[in-house]
């Protein structure tokens, strides 16, 4: 065991901590919470990526930087320490990219890795539907061949993203007659085809960063499958496990915080034994949660899909950052209650919005339900119920 | 980073458990916890021939020239085997101490016949009213008297005091008012020694010194400087304490998840039921957590890194975490499991009592929050 970085991992981070530092010096931006997926700011994403930090772990042949989990997790861990508008390029990065290396066409490859790299090519994801939450594979959006082409029909809901992004990564159902796990699979198709649709959704927090998409008689051409028709679906769970494997599950709303310790230091509220004793309970979990997470990350460096141990860091950590938002809301009292563009808001209403934003938390990208289902049928070995 | 075990080690674990799951039944941990010494000389004597006592110390006494971080798998085998006895005392509490303080003297002649298993130590610590694990409340006294201290007082709690040959004894040194770790012997006719009953069945000690001379030569490090060396005993004594509560908990889940694929209610297997499933979860999500930030703690102070943090999260993680683990094994056991017909009390009675031993997690809390400077 060796729970220690080498010397250009923590050189790595340092830069990260550098860049990050001098683009909130530069007023390009000011930490907030949950930036690594509200936060749309492609001239950010293109600064990141002249850094060369997106598709850090892909292989060097198609542009990416060859190195491990463990470092993309410095990186990510980072960004999200300083609150970084990284929502454009979150996705590709985290999960789109490698399920194009892993299951994309050579022309995929060559077509869709360098944008995402390049910080240009920004990837909504279409999968949750009306009616298909949890139960992902009932999802009921139709892919029809006709010709070279097929032809999509249907709705997708929470497709984070808004406007900015110019690609949609899609699961529709391509054979309606098979088993409903069997019948699905994966597209990338450009966001600005005839017959898409993209309504916003306003969420708890008053933020637009979700969509309800729209497919109207779409014509996609076959070149944007990815991987094998009709096993979409088996592909997409592996790409499940890496959308639940990140640090983002645990520091979403790290600025929170930072501020409210901050906030009690200089209050001088931290004196008091019941902060003292909740502050240092929440630091306690959070290196809990941040140690679950590294697991992950050394769990995928070799080569496995991180299914029962992501299903856990995520399951334990937005369970954390509800418990963040919780106290800070009852360190702030009355105080907390105000938003951010209130008199007198405190810590920049980051408190209240997190305590909103928090309750999707451990809803997005598997409930938590979901996830302990997985960790006690696949990592345990109960039998389904 | 890494977090597998290292072949080595992989040995060690497999060594220990074969030999504990032949040698340590609950019918010997229940002989053991009724019997009046609480050890069987006999398996000291195996233990001592496989190398345990001496696994982390160097050759030249010796040992078996590994680390604490090697020590601390063999722990975890001993918490998952319930293993009775002095092995804690004697190597976390006694032995490695001497390492760390001792003049080259006090090593040679204390620390081969620890590792030989001739030999039984213990730390005397605590005291009545104690409060808190740090030498700040230590009361006993040792004074001057020609070319002895004289220990006065009463320490509490002090695991295996009525079978050890030596009690490290933290003691305030008049007239300097400073800490002091005596090596005393544990025969001496001064001492009167009387066994608690405890939770754990395990042996603590009320350990009375009655104006107790113990030579001078027998300081262990530097005379009244002993604050912070009590704060590192601590610390490891944490930290081993954990590693043990890692292997606890592992079996409860281990034994958890076997009954409830096991047990039929409403003609299905009880794990069946999403409800049981999902207490399961909690559980490994508990104990990987207590494990990781454990081992994470053992290779700092392996490694010689400062880990008074690292420590506290630990130890304060893993005595609640374990509290949550044993409750929910008992929920899905349900009545056979508050039976001394199945082994699940042996677990929740030594979880309790580790939550307790070298701070429980209130305690470390605090020291969490310095850490964080509030």
């Amino acid at each position: 065991m060796d729970f220690g970085f080498t010397e250009e991992q923590t050189k790595f981070r340092q830069e990260v901590r550098n860049f990050l530092e001098e683009e909130i010096k530069k007023g390009y931006w000011e930490p907030t919470c949950d930036a690594w997926i509200q936060g749309f700011d492609p001239e950010f994403s293109k600064r990141v990526a002249q850094k060369g930090w997106i598709g850090l772990t892909w292989p060097k042949e198609y542009g990416g930087q060859g190195l491990s989990y463990i470092d993309r997790l410095i990186l990510t861990e980072e960004m999200l320490r300083y609150g970084a508008p990284a929502a454009c390029h979150w996705f590709a990065d985290r999960q789109i990219g490698g399920s194009i290396v892993t299951y994309g066409t050579d022309e995929q490859k060559r077509e869709l890795l360098p944008k995402i790299i390049a910080g240009e090519a920004y990837i909504g994801l279409g999968m949750s539907e009306t009616e298909a939450g949890c139960d992902l594979a009932s999802l009921q959006t139709r892919a029809i061949e006709e010709g070279d082409n097929y032809i999509i029909n249907g709705q997708k809901t929470w497709t984070s993203g808004g406007s900015f992004v110019n690609y949609f990564y899609l699961l529709a159902r391509t054979d309606p007659e098979a088993p409903k796990h069997r019948g699905i699979s994966e597209f990338i198709i450009p966001a600005d085809l005839p017959g898409i649709n993209r309504i916003p959704m306003i969420d708890i927090t008053g933020t637009e960063a979700w969509n309800d998409v729209f497919f109207d008689e779409v014509r996609v051409p076959k070149k944007c499958l990815i991987g094998e028709k009709n096993r979409g679906f088996l592909q997409a769970l592996e790409q499940l496990d890496y959308e639940r494997s990140g640090m983002e599950r645990l520091m979403g709303n790290y600025p929170l915080f930072d501020a409210i310790v901050q906030f009690t230091k200089e209050d001088k509220l931290s004196q008091g034994t019941i902060i003292r004793n909740k502050l240092a309970q929440l630091r306690i979990e959070f290196e809990v949660g941040r140690l679950l997470i590294y697991r992950v990350a050394l769990v995928m460096d070799e080569g496995r899909a991180p299914n029962r141990e992501a299903a856990m860091s995520k399951a334990y950590s937005t369970a954390f950052e509800q418990r963040l938002a919780k106290i800070a809301m009852e360190i702030l009292g009355p105080y907390g209650q105000l938003v951010s563009n209130s008199k007198l808001a405190p810590i920049r209403g980051l408190a209240v919005h997190s305590y909103l934003a928090s309750k999707g938390y451990s809803l997005q990208a598997g409930t938590s339900e979901i996830l302990k289902n997985v960790l006690a049928t696949r990592g345990l070995g109960l039998p389904s119920s | 980073m890494k977090l597998n075990l290292t072949e080595e080690q992989e040995m060690i674990k497999k060594t220990a458990r074969d030999f504990l799951v032949d040698k340590c039944p609950k019918t010997f941990v229940t002989q053991m916890e009724e019997s009046e010494t609480g050890y069987s000389k006999e398996l000291w004597k195996e233990m001592a021939e496989l190398g345990w006592m001496g696994l982390a110390f160097p050759e030249k006494y010796g040992g078996g020239d590994m680390n604490f971080l090697d020590l601390a798998v063999l722990l975890e085998e001993m918490g998952r085997a319930c293993l009775p006895g002095p092995f804690f005392s004697t190597v976390v509490l006694g032995g490695l101490p001497i390492l760390d303080l001792g003049n080259e003297e006090q090593k040679q002649e204390y620390l081969p016949k620890l590792i030989s298993g001739e030999k039984i130590f213990t730390l005397a610590l605590t005291e009545p009213g104690y409060q808190n694990y740090d030498a700040s409340s230590v009361t006993v006294e040792a004074s001057p008297d020609g070319g002895n201290y004289i220990i006065n007082g009463t320490k509490l709690f002090v695991p295996d005091a009525h079978i050890a040959d030596y009690l490290l004894c933290v003691a305030r040194t008049k007239p300097e008012n400073g800490i002091t770790i005596f090596l005393a012997d544990a025969k001496n006719p001064s001492i009167d020694c009387a066994i608690l009953k405890t939770v754990a069945g395990d042996k603590l000690c009320e350990v009375v010194f009655n104006k107790m001379p113990v030579p001078k030569a027998n300081i262990l490090g530097q005379l009244s400087q002993g604050s912070n060396m009590v704060q590192n005993i601590i610390e490891r004594a944490a930290v081993g304490k954990c590693c043990e509560m890692v292997g606890n908990i592992q079996q409860v889940l281990e034994m958890t998840v076997d009954y409830a694929k096991e047990r039929k209610q409403f003609d299905r297997p009880i794990g069946s039921f999403q409800i049981i499933q999902h207490y399961c979860a909690d559980m490994a999500i508990d104990i990987d957590g207590a494990r990781f930030s454990t081992y994470q703690a053992a290779w700092m102070l392996s490694e010689g890194l400062p880990c008074t943090k690292e420590v506290a999260i630990a130890k304060a993680w893993i005595g609640e975490a374990s509290q949550r683990v044993v409750a929910l094994a008992h929920q899905i056991h349900g009545a056979i499991g508050v039976t001394k017909e199945h082994d699940l009390h042996f677990y929740t009675r030594r979880a309790k009592a580790a939550e307790l031993a070298f701070g429980d997690a209130d305690f470390y809390r605090e020291i969490v929050a310095k850490e964080m400077g509030l």
